[in-house]
């Protein structure tokens, strides 16, 4: 199920392949893995420890440290809950598409972020929480998604600037997360990086075009990159001296890059392809730095990025709204279909 | 939220003469549901010709921690692999 990508060829963009290349990579990396054999260990913990080290997967119902549990429940909700709150954004916007085709590529895209959420959910589900409990910490506020869906989008030229920066920024995050010592986790992230290859590219497209337009066109494509460029980079999280679950989930293989390292990687990414675009990156200081090979660029405002985090950003009361009232108001189709489940159920009962 | 709708596990057969591998889990009120939803959340892209839903509990399996007991009644028993006897040579088609 894995195997094909029916998009490719459609989107024609000059980057992107390499980032699929790296996804079947890691699907065959973890292919590998499991051919290999685990060196001793008799006692579980010593068995956990084997397995990692060779770089083989844990599976559900194998033993674990219990930090390592909680750490990606965690982990895999928080990103659960980003999916599901990144619909909005998107969604503001469906109804007012510029064409029939390009709404048809929206709702498709806003439908993937929904199935992204729920490979989610079921991944973390299977660390032994359930998803009522997960629905909950959301909606209480008491877990948190990514600070970036709490900006607004103010043009149609956002769903360019989104899915170019916001969503090639998440692949550099994510293509990592494919290599992930939690089987679930990394199945389902090879699941949704191939998923969101579309996604980068359909914004790119979006950008593309608009920067061949007209000159308000343009100017609007430009906007929308000024506004989304410094949110997207503070996507990768608080600079490396400062984040807090890093150490130990490296040691574990649950991430295998630091924060720092993968925003380098994303701003040498952009630096090549708004050349290709036509459009500005909004930093004076972004040059090439011959002797790092890569880019030197400003850091995002990491104070504001807090604050974000914090429930003060522009949107984190209207998206935490939005969210609670879907729930409420799908209460009754949940009721509905359990309901009738139960008399189904009763009915055939009573002719057996 | 789902309470009361249980969970089931999704299996997919990718192309006709392939078998249905498992591809995830989801929460549906019934079976019917279910299968709705195995193909809305995981064929968006045609991943499948066949879905089969099954309800997670009903799936008993074997326990991680038992694996070398459980197994190992197979490992001393090389001479089921054909490359365990000697064939002598000219002996065709064997």
């Amino acid at each position: 199920m894995l195997g094909g990508c029916n998009i490719c060829g459609v989107y024609g963009t000059p980057d992107g392949s390499d980032l699929l290349d790296q996804v079947a990579a890691a699907e065959q990396a973890l292919r590998d893995a499991s051919a290999r054999t685990v060196g001793p260990g008799d006692e579980r913990a010593e068995y956990f420890d084997a397995v990692i080290e060779a770089d083989q997967k844990i599976e559900p119902r194998d033993w674990m440290p219990e930090k390592y549990r909680s750490g990606l429940i965690r982990q895999i909700a928080q990103h659960a809950h980003s999916e599901i709150i990144g619909m909005q954004p998107e969604a503001n916007w469906i109804s007012r598409a510029p064409s029939l085709k390009r709404k048809a590529i929206l709702l498709a895209k806003v439908q993937d972020e929904a199935g992204h959420g729920l490979y989610l959910y079921a991944a973390a589900e299977t660390l032994g929480v359930d998803r009522s409990t997960l629905v909950d910490l959301l909606l209480e506020g008491r877990q948190k998604y990514s600070s970036i869906f709490n900006y607004p989008t103010l043009s149609w030229a956002d769903m360019g600037a989104i899915g170019w920066l916001v969503d090639g920024a998440a692949i550099v995050n994510q293509v990592p997360l494919c290599r992930c010592s939690y089987g679930p986790y990394a199945r389902a992230m090879i699941r949704i990086c191939k998923e969101e290859s579309f996604h980068q590219r359909q914004g790119f497209e979006i950008l593309h075009t608009l920067a061949r337009g007209t000159e308000a066109q343009k100017a609007m494509a430009q906007d929308a990159v000024d506004r989304w460029w410094y949110p997207s980079l503070a996507m990768f999280g608080p600079p490396d001296a400062h984040s807090t679950h890093s150490a130990q989930s490296t040691a574990w293989k649950i991430k295998r890059f630091s924060n720092d390292d993968l925003r380098q990687q994303f701003v040498d990414m952009c630096a090549q392809q708004s050349g290709v675009l036509g459009l500005t990156l909004p930093d004076p200081a972004l040059r090439w730095n011959p002797e790092r090979g890569s880019y030197d660029y400003t850091r995002p405002d990491y104070d504001e990025l807090a604050r974000v985090i914090r429930g003060d950003g522009p949107c984190n009361r209207q998206r935490m709204a939005n969210r609670r009232q879907a729930h409420e108001d799908g209460a009754w189709v949940r009721e509905a279909a359990a309901a009738h489940a139960a008399k189904k159920r009763g009915r055939e009962l009573s002719h057996v | 939220m789902s309470e009361g709708w249980p969970l089931w596990e999704v299996f997919i057969r990718a192309r006709r003469g392939l078998s249905h591998t498992h591809a995830g889990s989801l929460h549906a009120p019934d079976a019917e549901l279910a299968l709705r939803n195995a193909r809305d959340l995981y064929t968006r892209r045609q991943e499948g010709v066949s879905i089969w839903v099954v309800p997670a509990t009903a799936i008993t399996a074997s326990s991680p921690d038992e694996k070398d007991a459980f197994f190992d009644p197979a490992a001393d028993k090389v001479y089921r692999h054909p490359t365990f006897y000697q064939v002598p040579d000219g002996a065709a088609h064997l």
